[in-house]
This record gives structure tokens, C-alpha cells and sequence, in this order.
């Protein structure tokens, strides 16, 4: 299964990852990240196919996305 | 694999300081990609210039000699023509290339210099806070152009990629953009061209990428690449204007 | 060994390659057009690259760049070509790259003449470029200095990290000598693990870099380059001494000129007349120790003799502390000063006005109670 991580710290709030995401899935945090930054952040992750459009808009490397396998409930790769 | 993503080896772990936004975090990130795709994070040498990208060398993990305003591509020359056999490219905005280092980007392309050049148009000085440049838009504001540049001062701006692409050592030369994810997708593919043309010995190779400068420009960045896609592209046409000549 | 007449441009460039140099990026300028002239036949031969670049200003780039490769590298040029090369040389020096920086005077300033003058020592010696370094700065006065001095240069380089400048004239790029070149065994090179030349088995990143935005880390770096350049002052000044040990007035020369003022020394000699010479083959570290030996209670005063309005002579000054006058003649813009010019010199200090004729020859002079005279 797809798995998304936004580097927190990272983001700027610049909002180009949601601007481009296919399924409209990311959105910008209430809270300030410590740059002072409402980082990106997607709620339903299950949704997210992993197209990696995001991470590729992304100006800060900020996205990363891996493929996790399970096995009997339990990351094999993680 | 597919739908991985994960950060290139040939990028340090610093953070970016660019703006939020900045293309230059993007065209870091594909410049690295191809690096360390064709596997050559260990004969690269990176020229970095003066601008936004001035500390270029905190992120690209190679070897990398920071240049003078505009002499990138004569830095880049001493290099190359000491380890021939290593990779060399320069990165450069549009004040360090098309102004100040004009005459060092044309005698490089002249010479067939063996180099690859990545060049970040956003048509304006970025670091120095928004100075006209000589690929600031005609009517576009600028610090130093307050009322919009005009003709009559400053003439037309510059074609990078036309102009160098008579030139005869000039091998490869394209313009790209990265304004959306099938462009970035091209401009990644443009760059590898442009250094697959160095490794084959062909000549000098160029990208020029339309880039976006939100804070100097006064927008918000998904508003700049709009105004790349309506303002830049209509004048700075995307393209390959010199490929290598066919083998035959 | 064998000698060779060898015009000194052409010297200059074979002694290069006999250090190990071989990357040489150049740019027409009289009168050092013959050094890229030859290093463009000889360079070839040696499996070494000769480029000529677009400009002064690429060149010295290209010297830049070749040098953080770890290259043994070299450029010429003359005056206005040297100012060009500023900016690329401030950035060589804050970088601490070792190079050689030939220039071969011309008259100035601006575009000048193309004749011999030594009116770049403040250039050479004081910056030139922005901020706060210090390039090595050899003045040979004859072609066998140079070949000795060129082939030394690129130790001196490597060994301190540093941009090492050799201050020539037209006289002495133009003029033919007989030379001889020491064979030295081609040296192993020093291993530069510094350079960036690709990070071969993924070591660690290197960068070579002149920008600290961090004033206390640009302040420290500030402060190491003045260590260095504190050792390069205490172990590298050169001077001849020449007849200075009785002498009762000092001449102070450096290349052409020196040799002018030596003859100059020879005749005031002959009327009796205790003169002596210190000539500086390091400028910079400037050899105030050889002028503190030559300037004794038996001094009374101190003749400081350029092709220039008077840049020696400031550091002759400063050297000389006080102790007793320092005067200064000069010719500029080409013009090179006559043996017979500067012994009447030397007689109109010591008194000796029988020597000295109604009509004098033109030069500068200055004026111990103060103010300059130029006659003619």
C-alpha cells in the first residue's frame, strides 16, 4: 500500500502540491510548522494512489512516498 | 520502482532556503535525479554561480566550485579541460548568464565547450531583490525598471536558447518549464539529453528553464506558474532548438 | 648544461612547463604576446592544454577553475589585461588556490603605451582586487631570474595555497640572454585532497568557495589568511644586497631598473663615491630587513629609482622608518631611465655638483624638504 509522508518541518505552505493533486486530497494544516509555515498535510491517506505528482511539484522535497507490504497486519518493508 | 519517491542521493540533507514556490527547489531535484541516475554522483563537478543559487554547493552532494557574477562557464572550462572524464555543469540564473556572463556563455558554446549549463530564467534578479534583467518581460515592473521596461531604454529581451542555437558547438540546446507536472516531467527529461550529450563528447549542451520568482514577482506561487504559462511561454517559446546531428 | 639565447616571454613560458605547469590560459596584450605564443607550440608537445579565451577576464577564470581541479596552472598578461583579472584574483587568493600570475608592465594607466614601465606595484603588491589578501610577488631582473624565479613560483604556490605573481617588464619579455634550465627530475606533484575533482570512492563533498555569509566565520577566515600570510613574511622575503655594507647612499631598484641603477653604482663608485644598492626580488613580502641591514649610521640617504611616479618608494619609506631622506627618480610611460641620469642623481645628493650638469635629464624628483620637480 502507498504511503505518504509530508516532512513537516519542511514545508513552506507554498500550496503547489495542492493545486496539482488529482484527487484534491491535500490540504494546508491549521497549525505553523517551526518555520511559521501551515504545512501540507492529507487527512485520508488510504485515498492517495501515489502517483507522486505532489512530491514532484513539490520545490522542498518535502513529500516522500513509498510502497508498503503487509503481511498479516504487519509492514513487511516498512 | 513504481510510485516510489524518495530523495535523490546526489541532494545533501540541508534544507532549501529558496522561497516557497521557487522552481529552483524543483530543478535542484531533477538535476540531481539525472546525476545520480546516470550514475555519476562521484565524476560530477557543479559550478555554482552567483544569485538565489549562489550556495548551490550546501545542496548538490558533488564536488562544486563556487564562480564569479557570469563566469560559471569559464570556471567550468578549467575544470573540464583538466578531468575530462568528469562531469561538469554550471547553473546559472538569467543575470549571472544573459547579462554580466554573456560573453563566457556564447564563447562556450563557441569552443563546443564539453559542458552542460542549466539555466533558470525568471526574468529577474532574484537575490538582489527584483532588478530588471536582460529577459524581464517588455511593460514587466522591475526594482529598476518602475514603470515597466521599456524599448526605447532597454530593447527587446534577450532569447537564450534561439541565440546559442546558431552556434555551432552548440549541441543540444532546449527550453522548458516546470509550471506543471507534465512539464516538470519534460524538463527532467530535457536535462538528462543535455548531459547525455556532455558524456557523449558532442559539445556544449543548454536547458533553459522558465522558472518562477513569486516573491519578486508579488504573487502567490500557484499564481506565478499561471503567469509562466500566460506571459512567459507566449515570448519564450518550449522547444528543442539544437539536437545533436543524427549519426548516420 | 647547455645555455640557450632565449627571448625572456619565451623563457618564461619553457620554464613554466619544466615546473610542471601544463594549463596555460592566455589573451593577446602586448608585450606578452609571445608567452602564449610559445606555450600554444609547446603546451601540445608536453600533453598539456593550451587555451586562449575570450578575454583577460575568462582567462583568469579558467585559471580559477583549473587550479580548484587541482591543476599546476599559469596566465600572462600586461597591465590593463592584470586589471581585468582583478576580480578573478581576489577570488583565487580568498579561496587559497595555488596559480602563477605573470604580468609583463606596460606604460599607464589606461590603455598607456606598450613599453616598459613598473607602474603595477601598487596593484601587485597593496590589492588590486576587493578585500584583504596578499599575493607573492617576484620582481626578476634578469631572463635566468625569471626561468629560476617561474620554476620556483608553482612550489611556492602549491606549498603556501596562494596565487604567486611574477612582475616583469617590456624590457625583460622582450629582450634575449643566454638562459639555463636546472633539470629538476620531474617532481611528484603534491596530492591536493582539496581539489574538486569528482568524489571519487564517495568521499566526503569538496568545495572551493570564497563566500562566508556569517561575518565571524568571513572574520575567521579573514584571520587564517593573515596567519599565512604572517608565515609567508617571515620565511619568504628576497633581496641583493649590492655594495651596501660601507655605502653611504642606499639605491633601491627592482627588475630592469635595478640593472640600470648597478651601473649607476659602478660609476659613482669609480669617483669615489660610497654608493650601494638593495634590490627587492621579493615585493611582496616586501624585504624590510634587507633595508634595515643597508641603512646604517654610515647612511645618509636613500635613492629609490622606478620606472614610475613613485610606488616603491613608499614601502622603501616605511622600511627606511625615518632614519634618513628618501629620494626618488623616475622616468614613466615607457620612457626608461638612463644609467647617466641616475648617477647624476646620485652625485647631486652627495654633493658632488661638479658631476652633475647645468642642463639635467628629465625625470621625476622629489624633494626632501617636500614637493615633486619634474624637469624637462
Amino acid at each position: 500500500m502507498t504511503k505518504i509522508t509530508f516532512e513537516e518541518d519542511t514545508c513552506k505552505g507554498c500550496e503547489l502540491c495542492i493545486e496539482f493533486c488529482p484527487k484534491n486530497l491535500i490540504s494546508l494544516s491549521n497549525r505553523f510548522n517551526d518555520k511559521g509555515f501551515h504545512p501540507a498535510t492529507v487527512k485520508n491517506t488510504s485515498k492517495c494512489s501515489g502517483c507522486a505528482i505532489c512530491a514532484r511539484m513539490c520545490p522542498d522535497v518535502a513529500i516522500a512516498i513509498e510502497q508498503i507490504e503487509y503481511e498479516r497486519g504487519a509492514a513487511v518493508n516498512a | 520502482m513504481a510510485n516510489e519517491f524518495k530523495k535523490s542521493k546526489a541532494l545533501t540533507d540541508k534544507k532549501f532556503h529558496y522561497c516557497p514556490g521557487c522552481s529552483h527547489g524543483v530543478i535542484h531535484r531533477l538535476v540531481a535525479e539525472v546525476i545520480e541516475e546516470l550514475d555519476v554522483i562521484d565524476r560530477t563537478v557543479g559550478i555554482a554561480s552567483v544569485g538565489c543559487s549562489v550556495t548551490a554547493y550546501d545542496y548538490f552532494n558533488v564536488d562544486v566550485v563556487q564562480a564569479a557574477h557570469g563566469r560559471a562557464p569559464a570556471v567550468g572550462t578549467g575544470v573540464k579541460r583538466v578531468h575530462p572524464n568528469n562531469v561538469v555543469f554550471t547553473y546559472q540564473g538569467d543575470g549571472d548568464l544573459a547579462a554580466i556572463g554573456m560573453s563566457e556563455i556564447v564563447h562556450a558554446a563557441i569552443r563546443g565547450e564539453k559542458l552542460t549549463t542549466i539555466f533558470v530564467n525568471n526574468t529577474t534578479y532574484g537575490m538582489t531583490g527584483g532588478q530588471m534583467a536582460p529577459t524581464t518581460l517588455i511593460g514587466q515592473k522591475a526594482t529598476t525598471a518602475p514603470s515597466g521596461r521599456e524599448v526605447k531604454d532597454y530593447g527587446y529581451p534577450v532569447k537564450m536558447s534561439e541565440l546559442l542555437s546558431t552556434i555551432e558547438g552548440a549541441a543540444y540546446i532546449s527550453r522548458v518549464s516546470v509550471h506543471t507536472p507534465a512539464h516538470v516531467n519534460k524538463a527532467k527529461k530535457a536535462i538528462k539529453k543535455a548531459f547525455e550529450t556532455q558524456m557523449r563528447g558532442e559539445g556544449f549542451s543548454l536547458v533553459e528553464i522558465l522558472s518562477t520568482c513569486p516573491t519578486n514577482w508579488g504573487m502567490t506561487p500557484v499564481d506565478s506558474l499561471k503567469w509562466v504559462n500566460d506571459n512567459m511561454i507566449p515570448y519564450y517559446p518550449l522547444g528543442e532548438f539544437k539536437t545533436p546531428a543524427e549519426v548516420i | 648544461m647547455h645555455k640557450a639565447l632565449m627571448k625572456g616571454n619565451e623563457a618564461l613560458g619553457e620554464a613554466a612547463i619544466k615546473a610542471g605547469c601544463r594549463y596555460f590560459f592566455g589573451y593577446p596584450i602586448t608585450p606578452q604576446n609571445e608567452v602564449p605564443e610559445y606555450l600554444a607550440k609547446r603546451m601540445p608537445e608536453v600533453d598539456g592544454v593550451f587555451l586562449q579565451a575570450e578575454s583577460e577576464v575568462a582567462a583568469i577564470n579558467m585559471v580559477y577553475g583549473a587550479s580548484a581541479a587541482g591543476a599546476r596552472v599559469m596566465t600572462s598578461s600586461s597591465s590593463p589585461g592584470i586589471s581585468l583579472k582583478q576580480e578573478g584574483i581576489s577570488y583565487i587568493a580568498a579561496a587559497e588556490l595555488p596559480c602563477v600570475i605573470v604580468n609583463i608592465m606596460r606604460g599607464g594607466p589606461g590603455l598607456g603605451g606598450i613599453q616598459a614601465a613598473q607602474s603595477d606595484y601598487f596593484q601587485a603588491t597593496k590589492g588590486g582586487g576587493n578585500g584583504d589578501y596578499r599575493l607573492i610577488v617576484y620582481a626578476p631582473a634578469s631572463i635566468q631570474e625569471l626561468v629560476d624565479i617561474t620554476m620556483d613560483a608553482f612550489d611556492v604556490a602549491d606549498k603556501y595555497r596562494n596565487p604567486v605573481m611574477i612582475l616583469g617588464d617590456g624590457v625583460l619579455g622582450q629582450m634575449m640572454e643566454p638562459v639555463e634550465f636546472k633539470e629538476t627530475a620531474l617532481k611528484n606533484l603534491p596530492i591536493k585532497p582539496w581539489a574538486c575533482t569528482g568524489r571519487k570512492k564517495y568521499r566526503p563533498q569538496n568545495i572551493v568557495n570564497s563566500l562566508y555569509l556569517d561575518a565571524e566565520v568571513l572574520e575567521q577566515h579573514n584571520f587564517d589568511l593573515l596567519d599565512k600570510y604572517e608565515a609567508i613574511s617571515q620565511c619568504e622575503k628576497a633581496a641583493e644586497s649590492y655594495m651596501t655594507s660601507d655605502a653611504e647612499i642606499v639605491l633601491v631598484a627592482y627588475g630592469t631598473t635595478a640593472r640600470i641603477v648597478k651601473a649607476a653604482v659602478h660609476l659613482a663608485r669609480e669617483k669615489g663615491i660610497k654608493a650601494g644598492m638593495v634590490r627587492p626580488v621579493t615585493l611582496w613580502p616586501f624585504p624590510d630587513n634587507y633595508m634595515r641591514d643597508a641603512v646604517t649610521t654610515r647612511t645618509k640617504a636613500v635613492l629609490t629609482v622606478e620606472m614610475s611616479t613613485g610606488q616603491l618608494i613608499e614601502d622603501v619609506r616605511l622600511a627606511v622608518d625615518g632614519k634618513v631622506p628618501v629620494h626618488f627618480y623616475g622616468r614613466v610611460g615607457g620612457v626608461v631611465p638612463s644609467v647617466k641620469a641616475v648617477y647624476h642623481e646620485i652625485c647631486r645628493i652627495t654633493g658632488q655638483s661638479s658631476e652633475v650638469p647645468d642642463k639635467i635629464e628629465k625625470g621625476i624628483r622629489y624633494f626632501f624638504e617636500g614637493g615633486i620637480r619634474i624637469n624637462g
